[in-house]
């Protein structure tokens, strides 16, 4: 009775009701597929890097330490001194200490193509440690060989056997690597990789490390590694900045969790102001059907049913806004995200294989239809509690 | 009904307390109204007349004194058994005829029954009561903005009737209505008056206070 009464009331000013659904449906479409968009950018980002669980990175401790590889405040040229890395090496012995030599160098890849590109040294029996190889072979003791990152082979169509040009020194490539993803430590994939000796020979040496590895087999042993490395150190000052690789995901993992808030919360005030037109109209509402209130009320309508039948108005806009929102976020999230999986993973094989639609995102959906139906209900309910409080005689002296 | 009178008011009092300083609106009014009278309440404007028929009709409660509706005291229930007893017990006729106009005219005339009863039954008894008014069956899907002034009274009064109420209290009833279609109106009351149905009427037209059988004056919130 007083549900068909809401629904003739709606459609009786339908245009309004239309306008207010509207709102709603921006709103839940804003929250749904922002979310939707965060939450695919984060599984992605959670795709690509590589989790190297066992595995402790040391860098030189800059001024903002802490924060994780890759911070662009922290890209300054310092090293780590080769006696340090001596120190680390008998601290945290017996777990293999991996120095990591880092440069870039013009580098011609043939048929007259040529960039600036970064090499990374390693020494040669460390190579197989780290990295997997997609065809070729490891560079041999003694038997200068280039590894190429996958990416950068893909570009340049290098192949093992081939030869590039690093600086004016020529050197033979030997493998190709395979895809690693964007890892704590080291990111190969567009970068080639040489054995320390050459690296020296070709740069020079000045004894000293960008950055030092550790490799701990068991990865309930990594924070005794840290302490061990801290202690041995940073004890009189802050000498380098010691991370494993699960605090890189974890840091990774909050901020992309700031960013779905952030981007929920967009959305979030949209349906606000969603909320605040439900609140107009409803308010509009009561207001010009004071006198048919109270008509109700004197003809024995309680005030809880004048109650119910402005919640039910409030409820069906926002019933209807929602499924509209939910469908049409569905298929806009669906879509932003495939385009921002696009952009996050152009020239990648990431992208491939995934799937936009797990779970959370449609976690996100519901979570954005509730929303939906409960600031529609919270919004309608103060214009209905006025409705149910006024007394028939006063309502009805109205004109 | 044991001699019990539908309605006693023992020594009621109204008053509304304004900014300017209290309105009494009722001052110590006892009365009585027995089961199958039709009594006319008359009295200019601002006597009290309208107040008193609110309290009649449960809309409103006295300050001090009491109320009885049919024995049980009503001048100290709280909103929601005040509400059921409009909806149960009183039928209104305004002079403004308050239908409502989301609803057709059988709608307006079911919907004090289906707050209680089936939407068959309601329907039922709602086209019985309107053509007891003689109304035109082909009026009854009609919004009350489709209908003249005598239609929706009757419309109105066919609502007043639905819950079949121990009383009847009409506020002006022929108030909006030309004198031809008032009297028609007038009709329809006295003939269910005589079938047994307590009315009381508000009116300040003699002629129509004439259809009543006792009238009672009212002048500055008392009884005269």
């Amino acid at each position: 009775m007083f549900f068909s009464f809401a629904v003739r009331n709606l459609r009786r000013h339908w245009i309004r009701s239309a306008l207010s659904i509207i709102g709603i449906v921006i709103g839940v479409v804003a929250i749904a597929s922002l979310g939707i968009m965060g939450n695919s950018i984060n599984l992605l980002v959670a795709n690509i890097i590589t989790d190297v669980g066992d595995t402790v990175v040391i860098t030189p401790h800059t001024a903002i330490g802490g924060t994780f590889a890759g911070d662009p405040r922290t890209a300054v040229d310092a090293a780590i001194p080769a006696r340090e890395v001596e120190e680390i090496r008998r601290a945290v012995n017996p777990h293999r200490t991996i120095r990591v030599l880092q440069g870039a160098d013009e580098v011609e890849f043939g048929r007259g193509e040529s960039g600036y590109t970064q090499i990374v040294g390693l020494a040669s029996d460390d190579i197989p440690i780290l990295l997997e190889l997609a065809e070729g072979q490891y560079p041999r003791q003694n038997q200068p060989g280039a590894l190429v990152g996958t990416y950068l082979a893909a570009e340049y169509d290098i192949a093992p056997g081939s030869s590039l040009t690093i600086g004016n020194e020529s050197i033979r490539v030997a493998g190709v690597l395979e895809e690693r993803g964007f890892a704590a430590d080291i990111n190969p994939d567009y970068a080639i990789v040489v054995p320390d000796d050459w690296y020296e020979s070709h740069f020079g040496t000045n004894d000293a490390y960008p950055m030092v590895i550790v490799r701990v087999g068991d990865v309930e042993q990594i924070d005794a590694v840290k302490d061990a490395i801290e202690n041995r150190i940073n004890r009189r000052e802050d000498i380098v900045d010691v991370f494993d690789s699960r605090d890189m995901l974890r840091q990774y993992e909050e901020i992309y969790q700031q960013i779905t808030a952030f981007l929920v919360g967009i959305g979030g005030i949209s349906l606000i102001v969603a909320a605040v037109n439900i609140l107009n109209v409803m308010y509009i509402s009561v207001t010009e059907r004071i006198r048919e209130i109270g008509v109700m009320r004197s003809l024995g309508a309680l005030r809880r049913e004048v109650l119910r039948m402005f919640l039910y108005e409030a409820t069906i806009l926002g019933l209807i806004g929602s499924i509209i929102g939910g469908i049409a976020s569905a298929v806009s999230g669906y879509l932003i995200s495939l385009a921002a999986v696009e952009v996050f993973t152009a020239g990648t094989t990431f992208g491939e294989n995934f799937t936009v639609f797990d779970q959370s995102a449609v976690g996100f959906i519901v979570f954005g239809m509730a929303f939906g139906i409960g600031t529609s209900i919270a919004a309608g309910f103060y214009p209905a509690w006025i409705a149910s409080q006024l007394a028939p005689v006063d309502a009805m002296r109205q004109k | 009904m044991n001699g019990e009178p539908i309605l006693r008011f023992e020594d009621v009092t109204k008053i509304y307390p304004l900014p300017a300083g209290d309105v009494v609106a009722l001052d110590h009014v006892s009365l009585t109204v027995d089961a199958g009278e039709f009594i006319a309440v008359m009295g200019p404007s601002g006597s009290g007349k309208s107040t008193l028929l609110n309290m009649m009709g449960c809309l409103d409660v006295p300050t001090t004194g009491k109320i009885y509706l049919s024995g049980q005291e009503i001048s100290r229930m709280g909103d929601d058994d005040l509400t059921r007893l409009r909806r149960d017990r009183i039928g209104f006729v305004f002079q403004q005829f308050n239908l409502i106009p989301l609803l057709s005219a059988v709608e307006n005339v079911e919907f004090p029954l289906v707050l209680t009863t089936g939407r068959e039954e309601s329907r039922r008894r709602a086209i019985e009561v309107l053509r007891m008014m003689h109304l035109d069956d082909a009026l009854f899907s009609h919004r009350p903005g489709e209908l003249s002034g005598g239609e929706q009274q009757r419309v109105a009064i066919a609502r007043a009737l639905v819950n079949d109420p121990d009383l009847l209290l009409c506020d002006e009833p022929t108030g909006n209505l030309d004198s031809k279609t008032g009297t028609a109106i007038m009709d329809l009351l006295a003939e269910e008056n005589r079938e047994g149905k307590t009315i009381v009427m508000v009116t300040h037209d003699p002629n129509v206070a004439a259809y009543a059988r006792r009238t009672v004056q009212i002048v500055d919130g008392r009884l005269a």
